[in-house]
């Protein structure tokens, strides 16, 4: 079939001045390519470094919207003609505001970003972005730790601090920021602190609250960048949409055992977090870090990706990761990407999206962003200083641990048979169903859900230690190491 | 080079202090013309606006503005329908400089002129315009030329 593509007037310099290009071709897309491949200036135009066409150029064929139609793949009857028509799109985010950016640098930061300074792509103009620039960082532990270090130390202008967290020794392995000394003090303290440190000539901005759906939006909006280094899954569905909502880009981390994600999303220019994972896992289903562990040095890894990353964004170098998800495993020491897709049915960042608000997030996963103290649960769960008094009366009963193998040689309960949570249903046969048990793993949810399998299978006696191991430690038997 | 009318660039500058802290945007019609200096530099004639009604309903909206293309086409047909054609946009920039963003560099065509005003406080500051290079890599800085028409 003929298609007469109408070329724009702006672009005719790159098609030898014609108006209108006959091509044959079956479909739209395929006409497209044989236009550029035939006028090969006019490539970079209209299609982007992935080979799709750019977001701003629109497709009308025969005055009808391609994208109302089967987009490239609309098919071509009859003679027909072919309309590219851009759409006008601009903006202003992430530029900084032109008071900053007037801003000189002094003879110390001038000397203190040299190495940056001498690098073209960099320069006094990037360090001078780098300066004005508002940069948000969501939590302040394992991701937080490299990511404050770097952001501050490249002279990052203005950096915000979330976190409600409290020092804790087991941090220490991995969250560098803090040291011994800070053990018990709340995080954002010790780590303005030292970030102050690291770089007397920035700004500091802490904000020590539990993000949540009513404050996020009025957080986020004095940034232009907010970087994700949270560790549950309410607070990450909640930056993702906030930023999302404020156009602001998202650039996100996250870590578990050996390994790390890393990408940029930025619902203006690429997918977002929901075109990703549209829905948050099961609870329970993806263990934290605190439950499944993390190797020290991987938050190190994947906080100085994202670091790299928000640098990039704002100095304007290099290619971002929108629309890609690196993995990182560090047993294997092997990066992979991902190519990620917008959705066009994503519930925040479509063309047409159902949400246009934050949400209740903890109801949207199912789970506490902070671990909340545990309810008991009359008819399941039993307490640690319950349990001592049965032990003192002789009762009769049976301990079952079901964390892993390396827990159980960290610490255990005297007595107790170890069966992993995820081999339970397949090990039943060893366990006696018409005795007393009392399950329990590191702090409660596991021992809770196999709680559960042992109702569910005739084990009408089984409880549920409520804390875990570590609530026995702490009520009971002090000599028991915590972790 | 962008030519316009003294009373066009009043009109864009009032247009981006309408909707402030909102952006604006318009559309330019005109004639694009060489220069009579034989560089091959470009000279665009303005001769009447299109201003169009901010089509972004959301909360990004202070820093985002659209054209819809069923509104660029309408545009267009029209202006070929006297002789003219489209040869640029202008929007205004809130409390940012009239300088285009990267955003605006990936969301541009070479051959048309950017008219960007800045808008501080609610009051139309400078205005400056703007043509991508071919290779997409940068916008030059075009100068604007307002002469007073002739008397009638």
């Amino acid at each position: 079939m003929t298609v007469l593509i109408q070329i724009p007037t702006p672009l005719r310099g790159f098609a030898d001045e014609q108006s209108e290009v006959a091509v044959a071709a079956a479909t739209v897309g395929e006409a497209m390519e044989q236009l550029v491949t035939r006028y090969e200036g006019l490539r970079p135009h209209l299609f982007g470094d992935d080979g799709k066409l750019r977001t701003f150029v629109n497709l009308f064929l025969n005055d009808e919207d391609v994208r109302y139609l089967e987009r490239e793949a609309t098919p071509i009857n009859g003679d027909a003609t072919l309309a590219i028509i851009p759409s006008i799109a601009g903006g202003t985010v992430a530029e900084p505001p032109a008071a900053a950016r007037a801003e000189e640098l002094s003879p110390e930061e001038i000397l203190r970003y040299s190495r940056h300074l001498i690098m073209p792509e960099v320069g006094s103009e990037g360090q001078l972005k780098l300066k004005a620039a508002k940069v948000l960082m969501i939590g302040t532990g394992g991701l937080g730790s490299p990511l404050g270090m770097y952001l501050a130390a490249a002279g990052v202008g203005r950096l915000g601090l979330v976190d409600f967290d409290v020092v804790d020794e087991s941090n220490l392995h991995r969250q560098l920021l803090y040291s011994n000394a800070d053990v018990g003090r709340p995080k954002i303290d010790a780590a303005v602190e030292r970030l102050r440190e690291v770089n007397p000539h920035i700004e500091l901005t802490p904000h020590p609250v539990l993000l949540n759906s009513s404050n996020a939006l009025e957080i986020f909006e004095d940034y232009d960048l907010i970087v994700d280094g949270t560790d549950n899954f309410p607070t990450r569905y909640l930056v993702n949409d906030a930023c999302v909502l404020l156009g602001k880009p998202n650039v996100y981390g996250s870590i578990f055992r050996f390994e790390g994600q890393v990408s940029v999303f930025w619902g203006a220019k690429g997918p977002c977090y929901r075109c990703l994972f549209a829905e948050p896992p099961p609870p329970g289903l993806v263990p934290s870090c605190a439950e499944g562990g993390v190797l020290g040095v991987l938050p190190g890894i994947i906080g100085s990706l994202q670091a790299n990353e928000v640098i990039k964004l704002i100095i304007g170098q290099g290619d971002p990761l929108i629309g890609r998800l690196v993995l990182f495993d560090a047993l294997r020491m092997s990066f992979r990407e991902l190519k990620l897709r917008k959705n066009p049915d994503c519930p925040v960042c479509s063309e047409n999206p159902t949400q246009t608000e934050l949400i209740d997030y903890e109801q949207f996963c199912g789970v506490p962003a902070v671990a909340e103290e545990p309810v008991l649960n009359d008819m399941i769960d039993v307490t640690p200083t319950q349990v001592q008094s049965w032990m003192n009366d002789g009762r009769d009963f049976s301990i079952l641990d079901v964390r892993g193998p390396q827990e159980y040689a960290i610490c255990r309960i005297d007595g107790s048979t170890l069966i992993p949570v995820a081999e339970l249903e397949g090990r039943l046969a060893e366990l006696d169903p018409s005795k007393l048990w009392v399950v329990h793993c590191h702090h409660g949810p596991r021992s809770t859900r196999a709680t559960n399998i042992l109702r569910d299978n005739g084990f009408p006696q089984a409880y549920n230690l409520a804390g875990g191991i570590d609530a026995w430690a702490v009520e009971v038997d002090p000599s028991l190491p915590r972790y | 080079m962008i030519e316009l009318s003294p009373g066009d660039l009043a009109r864009i500058r009032a247009h981006g202090e309408a909707t402030y802290p909102e952006e604006c945007c318009g559309i330019l019609i005109g004639r694009t013309e060489k220069t009579a200096s034989g560089n091959g530099a470009v000279l665009a004639r303005v001769m009447r606006l299109v201003g169009a009604e901010n089509e972004r309903e959301d909360e990004s909206r202070h820093n985002r503005y659209l054209i819809p293309p069923e509104v660029i086409l309408r545009t267009e047909r029209e202006a070929r329908a006297e002789g003219l054609d489209v040869v640029g946009y202008y929007h205004s920039h809130p409390d940012h400089p009239s300088r285009p963003s990267d955003f605006d560099r990936d969301h541009a065509w070479p051959g048309y002129s950017y008219l960007i005003v800045s808008v501080r406080e609610g009051r139309a500051r400078d205005e400056r315009s703007w043509r991508l290079s071919n290779d997409r890599s940068r916008f030059d800085e075009e100068p604007i030329r307002t002469p007073e028409p002739p008397p009638t």
